[in-house]
């Protein structure tokens, strides 16, 4: 039966006004204006060496070398986060007493602390070597200077300090996992092995994920804090460049702007990755369908 | 003389001080199918799951299919198995859950051929040609590429019934397959059980289905506190049980 075109029960009223959205909006995005305005109009800031020097070669370079360290360490990270978050949930006592140590010990310090400590390695320790405890017998032995370089030093650091953070976010991802997945696993004749990774971890990725790309963009600002063992990544460039020509304030500008252009843009492939393990599951908030009009395959 | 699959032997289990098992034994024969019927917190459940060694014993001895599960005996001393050989013992019992416990990362294809792909070890092509065929066997043949929270809960189950069904297994476990159910969707699941317990699949099914169980069963054990109050055919424990609370409890549920 056809619908009659109109009817008195149909909600035909005068919609409410908002006045104060409207005003509150007003004030807010005034506030924001008059603030640009004011950074870009200080006669202090120079805009034309803003722009001589955010495509200048140095920045340019430092800002690949924040890229490639952010992703080494993330890496580094992310797998140690995952073998300690599964000792963690070990039923070997001494492993997770191990695991929990760890997390406690780097989540517990500085990082700042942590990046100076192992930029001073060599000072501690002036040789490493390879061998055999209490015997005469050596495989390798060379200056800690040689063998870890500050860059080197930046990556351990940051890696260790990430791996005791993401630790904690593996092992929640893991404990979301239903117990019956784990069931049906080893009812099939499963080993542990082959349901933490074909079953329990894909499953738990879906937690995963946003808070590692959380850590991921703070791994990356991160990363600035090495210029204290002088590693040359983009906070440092630009800082080296300021102390030469003291237009602090432009350089400033010109590494903002850069970190933000890629955090902003880390931002796709999380979202490329959220959908990719949230495959069949129904998500809220739009971004996968919900379960009742989802029809046929993502 | 018929063939054992399943011979539990004064079977005890314990979690502390409760005793949720006390001494259960029974026989299943190839091609059988047993149902076990009990009030909740019986420990019918745990029986099930004691079957395939996903609960251990504190006591008595269960052998499926002639081998005994969880320990290797030599003489009189019993020791833990390695859980590769645990691993091993189980593909041979196919389980189904009252939750279904598919894997909701995978199709409902992936879901069926994960085991005989990643544990067995048959190829893709042949495993995708066998979870296909188990598909159509379970009624689903065109649900192969759906996930699991695109099926109703009726074809879940199903769906857990052929991954059990995938890794060729000579005795099927069904724990409460259809409590979870809305009413309407119990049939066809049943349907499917009773395609298999036809077809001489050896079964032994913990559920609240007594048409099922008068239908299907061969046998049918009531236990209760942990221990066979009653067994017998559907005909002697559902219509003329002798023991009071085998009665009070099929008061309740027929």
């Amino acid at each position: 039966m056809a619908a009659p075109e109109s009817n008195v029960d149909d909600v035909v009223a005068v919609p409410l006004r908002h006045p104060w959205r409207w005003i509150s909006g007003g004030i807010a995005t005034a506030l924001l204006l008059s603030f640009i305005w004011a950074v870009y109009s200080a006669e202090s800031i120079q805009h034309e060496i803003v722009t001589k020097f955010l495509f200048d070669h140095r920045i340019l370079e430092g800002m690949l070398v924040t890229l490639w360290v952010t992703v080494v360490c993330m890496t580094f990270g992310v797998i140690l986060a995952t073998i300690l978050a599964i000792m963690k949930l070990s039923v070997n006592p001494l492993l997770r007493w191990l695991a929990t140590g760890f997390i406690e010990f780097f989540r517990g310090t500085p990082l700042l602390l942590q990046i100076v400590f192992w930029g001073y390695l060599g000072i501690i320790f002036p040789e490493i070597f390879l061998g055999i405890p209490f015997t005469d017998i050596v495989f390798f032995r060379d200056q800690t200077s040689d063998v870890i370089p500050a860059i080197v030093a930046g990556i351990i650091a940051l890696s260790l300090n990430e791996a005791a953070y993401s630790a904690e976010i593996v092992r929640a991802g893991i404990l979301s996992v239903d117990s019956g997945q784990v069931e049906a696993a080893k009812s099939l004749g499963m080993s542990s092995g082959y349901t933490m990774r074909k079953i329990v971890l894909p499953q738990a990725m879906r937690v995963i994920i946003p808070p590692i790309g959380n850590e991921f963009i703070g791994m990356l600002k991160n990363t600035s804090l090495l210029q204290v063992i002088a590693v040359a990544e983009l906070y440092t460039r630009a800082s080296t460049i300021s102390s030469a020509n003291l237009a602090q304030i432009e350089l400033l500008v010109v590494s903002g702007f850069w970190y933000l252009v890629m955090t902003t843009v880390l931002g796709f492939p999380q979202r490329a990755l959220e959908r990719r393990y949230g495959r069949g599951f129904a998500v809220v908030g739009g971004r996968a369908a919900p379960r009742a009009f989802k029809v046929g395959r993502r | 003389m018929a063939e054992v699959m399943v011979d539990a032997r004064n079977v005890r289990k314990t979690y502390g001080s409760n005793e949720v098992l006390r001494g259960v034994s029974l026989t299943v024969e190839r091609g059988e199918v047993l149902c076990i019927i009990g009030p909740s917190g019986s420990g019918k459940s745990t029986f099930l799951r004691c079957l395939n060694h996903l609960e251990s014993i504190n006591g008595g001895r269960i052998y499926v299919n002639g081998e005994l599960m969880g320990y290797r005996q030599s003489g009189n001393v019993l020791h833990e198995m390695k859980p590769k050989d645990i691993a091993r013992q189980r593909q041979a019992i196919g389980m189904v859950f009252q939750k279904f416990n598919l894997f909701p990362h995978m199709t409902a294809l992936q879901n069926v051929i994960e085991a005989p792909i990643g544990v067995a070890g048959i190829n893709s092509a042949e495993a995708k040609e066998l979870g296909t065929k188990l598909l159509d066997q379970v009624g689903l043949g065109d649900k192969g590429d759906h996930y699991p929270s695109q099926l109703s809960g009726g074809q879940q189950q199903r769906v857990a019934i052929a991954r059990a069904l995938a890794m060729k297994p000579k005795l099927m476990l069904f724990d409460e397959p259809t409590s979870a159910l809305d009413p309407e969707l119990v049939g066809d699941v049943l349907d499917v059980m009773k395609g298999l317990a036809k077809a001489g699949m050896t079964m032994i099914v913990v559920t609240h289905e007594m048409g099922f169980a008068r239908e299907v069963a061969d046998k049918v054990v009531f236990i209760d506190k942990g221990q066979i109050v009653e067994m017998g055919t559907p005909k002697q424990v559902l219509d003329k049980p002798q023991e009071a609370r085998t009665k009070a409890f099929l008061n309740k549920v027929l």
